[in-house]
């Protein structure tokens, strides 16, 4: 009971500090959205060029403002000692850990889901493959977060992490984005994709069940 | 708390090096309940270092640690101990109500509640306040209003009287000699000279 009070705390109190300092929520959205909006303007009017990249395009745009809003993860919990507390808590600090990325997906994950539709008719995308896209970023991007937060959590104690983040970061993202990127493509042609889904769903249990604990042990030695 | 008098930090043969330099080595002590243990030492001196390895964040290069019998590594070492360093551990977005209620959901409640450790701190009628709104000391007693509503046995204070002006300090050892009358048990560094009526301060000079 008190396990899950404090877990529902940590969320709650993420998702507070969120709604007080949008503009940090708000930088990758706007990141993926412009970015999106600019392909159609460079590659000009060719749309079927547009439709054939549009998986590809949304995906690789959804991973950079993925990579762009890790760092606000657990930067300022750092700096201001309040990570020190949460791991001093009796209760397991990889569940925590898990509180506060369910939290992070919530402001920065889920935003880019709900856009992601209107990017996609803007590119041309078929109503089949549109289907399909949001599924891949619902299962695809909390991935993008769980391992994102291990990343982070090596690096939080460096001044200048954000270039070894990237490097540590970007390669384990690789495999998601090829399943997904793929999946979307092969529905927009009819094709059977129950072989990529089923790749992305053990990509997220397996994130949800092992990251928590690489990153609660990463924090616990970056605040040494 | 008959059952808490068998509680004692007990430090065996601690040592610490930080980049090649020796901070303390062979340092042993115990500290029993009702007691304090006052760490002086010029700046560098391991002080925090040694903090650090009570809390569990750093290991001892050397030695052990035990609390009634707990190594540090066990959870109910951890669950019994509650810290306040340099940093706040506070979150400026949210107000002091806020604040304490996630610290308070980290942990055990403890003697006090929110608004009756919000009184006992001076910061009545400050609990919708946002914490950038407060002044240095009064989020330093902010911070430390979150040792009375946890439950805990050993406070671990790093400078606790930074940026605390007369009142302030006088009434941090009031919340200390009550903790320790209480069955609890403080490790301090200060620079500040201690003042605590009738409790029983140990003194160790790291140099």
């Amino acid at each position: 009971m008190s396990l899950a009070n404090a877990f529902f705390a940590i969320i709650k109190r993420d998702l507070v500090l969120a709604l007080r300092r949008r503009s940090e929520v708000a930088n990758p959205l706007l990141f993926f959205i412009l970015v999106i909006t600019l392909f159609p303007l460079g590659i000009g009017a060719q749309p079927h060029l547009l439709q054939a990249i549009a998986p590809g395009i949304i995906w690789v745009s959804a991973l950079l403002a993925a990579m762009l809003s890790l760092d606000s993860l657990f930067r300022s919990d750092f700096d201001d000692g309040s990570l020190e507390q949460i791991l001093l808590s009796a209760h397991p600090a990889s569940l925590l850990v898990l509180a506060k990325v369910i939290a992070h997906w919530l402001v920065t994950g889920l935003p880019l889901l709900i856009v992601a539709p209107l990017l996609a008719v803007f590119l041309g995308m078929s109503t089949q493959s549109l289907g399909i896209l949001l599924l891949t970023l619902l299962l695809g991007t909390p991935v993008l977060s769980l391992i994102g937060a291990i990343g982070v959590a090596l690096t939080v104690g460096l001044r200048r992490g954000g270039m070894i983040l990237s490097l540590l970061v970007l390669p384990l993202y690789v495999p998601v984005l090829i399943f997904a990127s793929n999946a979307v493509e092969m529905a927009g042609a009819g094709l059977p994709i129950q072989a990529q889904l089923n790749i992305l769903v053990s990509f997220l249990l397996l994130a949800v069940f092992l990251a928590p604990w690489p990153t609660a042990a990463a924090l616990k030695m970056s605040i040494n | 708390m008959s059952e808490s008098l068998s509680y004692q930090l007990q430090a065996n043969n601690l040592s610490c090096i930080r980049d090649d330099r020796v901070l303390f080595e062979a340092l042993s002590f115990s500290l029993s309940v009702g007691q304090v243990l006052l760490l002086e030492g010029k700046n560098g001196s391991g002080k925090t270092s040694l903090l650090r390895i009570l809390c569990g964040f750093r290991e001892p290069d050397v030695g052990s640690l035990s609390l009634c019998g707990d190594a540090i590594s066990d959870s109910s070492y951890i669950a019994d101990l509650a810290y306040v360093g340099h940093l706040e551990g506070v979150k400026k977005e949210l107000t002091v109500y806020e604040n304490l209620k996630v610290s308070l959901a980290l942990g055990q409640a403890g003697h006090y509640s929110i608004m009756d450790a919000l009184d006992r701190v001076n910061l009545t009628d400050y609990d919708e306040v946002l914490v950038q709104a407060l002044s240095a000391g009064q989020k330093r007693r902010l911070s430390l209003a979150r040792l009375l509503i946890t439950k805990n046995i050993l406070w671990i204070l790093d400078e606790p009287f930074t940026s605390l002006d007369r009142q302030g300090i006088e009434l941090i050892e009031a919340l200390m000699s009550e903790h320790c009358a209480m069955g609890g048990m403080i490790v301090l560094t200060s620079h500040h000279d201690l003042s605590i009526q009738g409790v029983d301060v140990q003194r160790i000079c790291l140099s």
